[in-house]
């Protein structure tokens, strides 16, 4: 059994990561699963999603303390997730820090050492700096599929599936952006 | 067959295309918005609508199915208290073709002013209520409901919970079932619910049940999965799936018709463990019936009546295993709420009600975001189409007084919903508050939905938009004035205004959401 949790803020694109992941693990002959929380999403909300991939696959939650990977497209949504890291598990996480409202009304402050703290207390940690291949892509809109790109390298599927899998789940419009985007993230590592 | 994978909504938009399903009707509502946007957006063969409330809904839904086609109502749970009316009746005269009623709970709640267990309106109304566990089995169950429909002269329930409705699995697709109209037939004794008819079709429901309970007792809707017999688990709905992970080598009955349930199989399962345990979401509901079958059980003594269950909450409750975690940063991270976006129109009303210190009283809708921080100018909200009628209220109990210190505040599908008849009331008893309608031309909040003010159908035809400020203008209100709230100066000017004078008026304060294209 694979668990992987998506975790973003709203509009961040978390749920079609999770799609493509889902159609890969499905093409590959797995039972799949996943359960998001998305009622507020539109409203810059913080989204995740669970998705288990395995022989056969009951619930659609992770258990806290069981997540084989975490991948989050922002530092404070990744921190929040820490719980359900397994022991031996693995953040991928991007590095950029977008404030919450909390926040922007001064009531509380961004935790300036987030990056520290999620290194120190985990097995694995990937700080990805995707500055650079956004810049090349022309778009921060794709930030969900570099990250993919990331994950691909920690998981046994060959590229081919992943392109095909993204070929058949995003818009026939936004595909040559996408694999482009999923290739750019398979050159990517993180930090430590 | 195809295997796609589907969210539990567009696995019952696929059951219900593939059960010959004609006519689908609802109100948009988080977790059940998708199930009807799918229909709209996958086939022609359904004719899809919003409603403008679940009640209209539902009964749209029923006359489709008695005028011989199949039909669907889809509503949040919430959205069955609006429809309970007709659903009580409908109960008695039962269907022609089948009708199918899908009802979404949200345990948690996630997106829901309450976490009310819709369970009890299947008994309550004597319908048949079916609960899946997963994708396929809400496909496989909408399909199964139709049948039983037409099967047992019933309308059929089908509950999901947040779990099953916006979670994704995979399904086997299946082609569509053509089921022909059927003739309307004019039965009064059957469809005009006067008491006369009511006892004897009371009657008849009874017996119904009767028979469906003995379907249920043999049907493989319901099943027991033997396992070790120390310990037996009945359960159903998104809580079977956290049983069969945690609990793997127990014995389960797994209830996939809550209602009515199967006694005789209950018994037999009793008989066959050592111990009985019931884990279920929310109310007892399963429990306190097992209790009445005269057999020992154990449920929320171990688990909680409030929130949603989760695979390790029930691992601790039944195998008392120690919650597992792993880090957390040590002092509390910032939270990051839902919140009103960057240049919503509804913040220029909201501001200015805050500058002028009114009691606000709200509704349903993105606008409720304005009761958290940084606004904080919204000091009660309860249901869909409330707030009129309860600032009526506040008039009534401290008079002129309060209601020149307050506003109700409402949005244009809300008022659509159900604030019409709320401020007829406030006309006809004279009242003389100020309602503030927030006309963003959509349905904001769960995803920009059409309505009838929005000049579209769900099936995307241009079709009649209704003017707001003439429908208050019909119910009697004679001060109607509607602005562009980004004019801020003028809109303090008229709630100033307007909250001064000895009678009702509604302000119509009239621009496109944000998000919307």
């Amino acid at each position: 059994m694979t668990n992987v949790i998506f975790a973003g803020v709203g509009g961040q694109g978390v749920i079609l990561s999770t799609k493509v992941l889902m159609h890969v693990a499905l093409s590959q002959g797995y039972d799949v699963k996943e359960s998001e929380i998305h009622g507020m999403a539109q409203r810059g909300g913080s989204v995740d999603c669970h998705v288990r991939f395995g022989e056969q696959v009951h619930s659609p939650l992770i258990a806290p303390g069981t997540a084989d990977f975490i991948v989050a497209l922002e530092l404070l949504e990744a921190a929040r997730r820490l719980d359900f890291l397994a022991p031996q598990g693995r953040i991928i996480t991007d590095t950029r820090q977008i404030d919450p409202m909390p926040v922007l009304t001064g009531q509380m402050t961004y935790p300036d050492d987030l990056a520290d703290w999620l290194d120190h207390h985990s097995n694995a940690c990937c700080l990805v700096e995707t500055g650079p291949a956004l810049k090349i892509l022309g778009s921060s809109r794709v930030l969900n599929v570099v990250m993919l790109g990331v994950l691909s390298q920690y998981l046994t599927f060959d590229a081919e599936t992943w392109q095909n899998s993204l070929k058949a789940t995003v818009k026939p419009q936004h595909v040559d952006l996408n694999l482009h985007a999923f290739e750019l993230g398979r050159t990517l590592l993180g930090s430590s | 067959m195809q295997k796609t994978i589907l969210m539990g909504n567009e696995a019952i938009a696929r059951g219900a295309y593939e059960a010959g399903c004609r006519v689908a009707a609802g109100y948009p509502g988080t977790p059940s918005t998708e199930i009807l946007e799918t229909v709209a957006a996958t086939t022609k063969d359904i004719q899809a609508q919003w409603s403008p409330n679940e009640k209209v809904a539902l009964e749209v839904a029923f006359g489709a199915a008695v005028a011989g086609a199949r039909a669907m109502a889809v509503m949040k749970h919430v959205g069955l208290n609006v429809a309970a009316d007709p659903l009580f009746t409908f109960s008695y005269s039962g269907v022609n073709a089948g009708l199918v009623i899908i009802n979404a709970d949200d345990p948690g709640p996630w997106s829901s002013q309450n976490e009310q267990d819709n369970r009890h309106y299947a008994q309550a109304a004597k319908v048949p209520m079916l609960e899946p566990s997963d994708s396929q089995e809400a496909k496989d169950m909408t399909r199964l409901a139709f049948e039983l429909s037409e099967q047992f002269d019933r309308p059929v329930i089908v509950r999901i919970t947040t779990r099953i409705a916006h979670a994704r699995g995979i399904v086997t697709l299946e082609p569509r079932h053509d089921v022909p109209l059927r003739p309307l037939i004019r039965d009064p004794k059957k469809y005009v619910m006067i008491p006369a008819h009511a006892a004897p079709r009371h009657r008849f429901i009874e017996r119904q049940m009767k028979t469906i309970q003995a379907y249920a007792e043999t049907s493989d809707v319901n099943r027991i999965e033997w396992g070790h017999k120390k310990r037996g688990i009945i359960t159903d709905s998104v809580a079977y799936q956290y049983v069969k992970e945690v609990c793997p080598d127990d014995s389960v009955l797994k209830l996939g018709m809550i209602w009515p349930m199967p006694d005789a199989l209950i018994k037999v399962f009793s008989e066959g463990v050592d111990e009985l345990v019931v884990v279920e979401e929310l109310d007892p509901f399963i429990e306190t019936h097992v209790k009445a079958l005269g057999l020992a059980v154990t449920g929320k003594a171990l688990l909680s009546l409030c929130g949603e269950l989760t695979p390790a909450l029930v691992d601790q409750a039944l195998n008392g295993t120690p919650p597992r975690t792993g880090a957390a940063y040590p002092t509390d991270l910032p939270p990051r709420p839902p919140q009103l976006c960057k240049n919503c129109p509804h913040e220029y009303v909201f501001q200015i009600l805050k500058d002028l210190d009114l009691t606000v009283v709200g509704d349903i809708g993105c606008y409720t975001l304005a009761a958290l921080s940084p606004l904080e100018a919204m000091h009660m909200q309860t249901c869909m189409g409330a707030s009129i009628g309860m600032h009526l209220g506040f008039e009534k109990a401290q008079g002129r007084a309060l209601a020149e210190r307050s506003v109700s505040v409402i949005g244009d599908s809300t008022f659509l919903h159900s604030g019409i008849t709320a401020l007829i009331d406030m006309v006809y008893n004279q009242g003389t508050g100020t309602v503030i309608i927030l006309d963003n031309r959509t349905t904001a909040m769960t995803g920009h939905q059409e309505n009838p003010a929005s000049g579209k159908t769900l099936m995307g035809e241009p079709t009649v938009a209704l003017d707001l400020g003439a429908i208050a203008r019909a119910v009697g209100v004679s001060r109607v004035t509607t602005l562009d709230p980004k004019e801020v100066k003028e809109l303090r000017r008229v709630i100033e205004e307007e909250i001064a004078m000895p009678v009702p008026s509604v302000i119509v304060a009239k621009r496109k959401c944000i998000l919307k294209k």
